[in-house]
């Protein structure tokens, strides 16, 4: 298993923050928009460098979306910025049609997503928003697994022509992606080569599937790990290659099972490929208050439910 | 913001007074020009009976109702460039929020060159780009965002318009919504985000014909004071009551354009008739979404001159 270690530990939204002052120094088409949770996503230092580019939106989620979709038509790139929940459930129908179906560039950045909002409890931890989002026709849909890779991402999708939905959260995690990573938009990376099983994982459950590789190779399983961090366009090539070899899959989010990232594989696996597919996800469930940390726990995302559906889907392998 | 609007008729009176010789003389210009301007309203009116006829759907009724004002909007307000581009650099741009009325956008983009007259016969039908809604998907010349779903277009406005003022460009951003649509709670995010903003490259209309699907809007869920509602959102507000009426249209909406520029979004509510310019189609609900049979039609048309030639 290779070895991947951390000297530090931030929150993903941090990563989106420099990104997006990153962006602003070198793109002055980049403009930023949030409802009043400038401190929550971290917009501070782009809305104090770039205050003519900065657009407070109040409580008003809805008309955030159809400002946004408007400044693309005078070829602005906007980065809007409130919650999970509010980012998506809210402001469906805004999304839907001033944004996807018009085909505008907006890049709806999402903070605060899944249990791992932790005490604010069920109003504001969306599980649903990947599926929401996913099946908007053209809309690219990321989730990324730590500071460093959300800031390479944030850069990327301005680059990116077309709306995208970025989903990052709330608790420091390690910070263990490299710091001059390439990212690019739908393209899978592969962390650990394996021939046993291949662990297909997003957003803050990347760094639970590498401790589940760590406590699988003590069992003598040899796990392939893949971070998904782009769950549209999903890079069906890199998971089919890697269950031809392993011949079955655990897919891990802090999502619903429904509409997530392994309802996405299981649609390929039944297409192309059949193989056992065990799914790390919450099932059918609101969530409630606690720690991150608990909740991680209590509905069955963490590395140790990882390592018990690997062994779940090897033992269903057909001998 | 009365105020503001009456010292501004005020001065504008008085500059008449001193120009009177010269007002005859354009007096006289704008009759003929309004003429013209009636004579393409009369055949935009065919235009949508025979749309949503050959396609037995689609909103005849408020798109009737805003006929004046589209007509007034495309031909003497709009700073526009036929050849469309999405960014529409350097020029006005219009928005439609209430895109049930889509027929009489059409007909008037058509009729202004946008696209050619013909591509109306394929309004609503399978692989047209005149959807029933106005949609960006299929590139038709003219659109620049889908609208249906009611209540956001006066948000798109509203950032078509912060970024004209990025851009340093000087250009009006128009949007038209339906008196039902208030009914939605977006419009009034974006009404206070407007004026919080001092968005004064905006001018928004609404159609105010009092019906929607379900009946008087009164009865329906009821508007009360409109202008009230928007004066104390911040927005100056100016009452149109004849908003079928050629000449009416075309001074409130240089009236609307005189007032912008002085760190305030502009309103006008324009009163028009859902269904002008047929007898039997005018003053009711139940023409909002429903197409005239061929009997119907024959009727209708037979109320209309054809000015420019039936596409």
């Amino acid at each position: 298993m290779k070895k991947y270690t951390f000297t530090e530990k931030f929150d993903t939204r941090s990563g989106f923050g420099a990104g997006l002052l990153e962006l602003g120094r070198t793109n002055p088409n980049v403009v930023g928009l949030c409802a009043d949770l400038i401190g929550s996503l971290k917009m501070g230092d782009f809305q104090k460098e770039f205050p003519e580019r900065f657009f407070q939106m109040g409580i008003s989620e809805a008309n955030m979306m159809g400002v946004a979709a408007g400044l693309t038509i005078g070829g602005k790139i906007p980065f809007t910025g409130t919650f999970a929940n509010f980012s998506t459930g809210r402001v469906y129908d805004q999304i839907r049609q001033s944004i996807a179906y018009s085909g505008k560039n907006v890049k709806i950045c999402a903070s605060h997503a899944g249990l791992t909002l932790g005490e604010d409890g069920a109003t504001h931890q969306i599980l649903e928003d990947l599926g929401l989002m996913k099946m908007l026709p053209g809309m690219a849909v990321i989730n990324t697994c730590d500071f460093n890779q959300t800031k390479a991402a944030t850069i990327a999708i301005a680059k990116y022509e077309g709306p995208v939905y970025l989903r990052f959260g709330r608790p420091v995690v390690p910070n263990w992606t490299p710091k001059d990573q390439v990212f690019e938009v739908g393209k899978a990376v592969l962390l650990n080569e394996g021939k046993d099983v291949t662990i297909v994982a997003t957003g803050h459950l990347v760094w639970e599937a590498i401790k589940a590789g760590e406590i699988l190779e003590q069992k003598g399983i040899d796990a392939e790990i893949i971070n998904i961090h782009s769950i549209k366009p999903f890079d069906e090539k890199a998971v089919l290659a890697s269950v031809n070899k392993t011949r079955c899959v655990v897919s891990a989010e802090e999502h619903q099972m429904n509409g997530g990232l392994g309802d996405s594989v299981a649609q390929l696996l039944a297409r192309t490929n059949p193989a056992p597919l065990e799914m790390v996800a919450v099932n059918d469930s609101f969530g409630e208050s606690g720690t991150p940390e608990q909740l991680m726990i209590k509905y069955g995302l963490s590395a140790q439910n990882i390592v018990d559906a690997a062994l779940k889907a090897i033992a269903r392998k057909s001998k | 913001m009365v105020l503001v609007e009456t010292q501004n008729f005020a001065s504008l009176q008085e500059k008449n007074k001193k120009n009177k010789n010269n007002m005859e003389v354009e007096n006289a210009v704008k009759t003929g020009e309004v003429a013209e301007m009636e004579k393409m309203a009369s055949q935009v009116r065919r235009d949508i009976l025979r749309m949503v006829h050959a396609c037995s759907s689609g909103h005849p009724g408020a798109s009737l109702g805003c006929t004046e004002f589209f007509v007034a909007l495309y031909s003497k307000i709009l700073k526009h460039n036929t050849k469309f581009t999405m960014e529409g650099k350097n020029e006005d741009l219009f928005f439609l929020s209430n895109g049930h009325i889509s027929p009489v956008w059409y007909s008037v983009l058509a009729r202004s060159g946008y696209f050619p007259v013909s591509e109306l016969k394929t309004f609503r039908k399978l692989d047209s780009r005149l959807q029933g809604h106005p949609a960006t998907a299929e590139h038709l010349e003219g659109i620049r965002i889908a609208s249906g779903s009611l209540g956001q277009g006066l948000s798109v406005a509203l950032g078509a318009a912060q970024a004209k003022k990025l851009n340093k460009e000087d250009n009006l951003v128009y949007v038209l919504m339906g008196d039902g649509e208030q009914q939605e709670g977006q419009v009034w995010e974006a009404a206070m985000y407007a004026a919080h903003n001092k968005l004064d490259n905006v001018i928004a209309t609404i159609d105010y014909n009092g019906q929607q699907i379900d009946g008087p809007i009164a009865k329906v869920l009821d508007l009360m004071d409109l202008a009230a509602k928007y004066r104390s959102f911040g927005w100056v507000v100016i009452e149109e009551p004849k908003g079928n009426d050629m000449q009416s249209v075309l001074n409130v909406m240089k009236k609307a354009k005189s007032l912008t520029g002085k760190k305030q979004p502009v309103m006008i509510l324009l009163k028009t008739d859902m269904g002008y310019g047929v007898d039997f189609m005018v003053g009711t609900h139940k023409w909002h979404g429903q197409a005239p049979n061929d009997e119907q039609l024959a009727n209708a048309l037979s109320q209309l001159e054809q000015t420019l030639g039936d596409y």
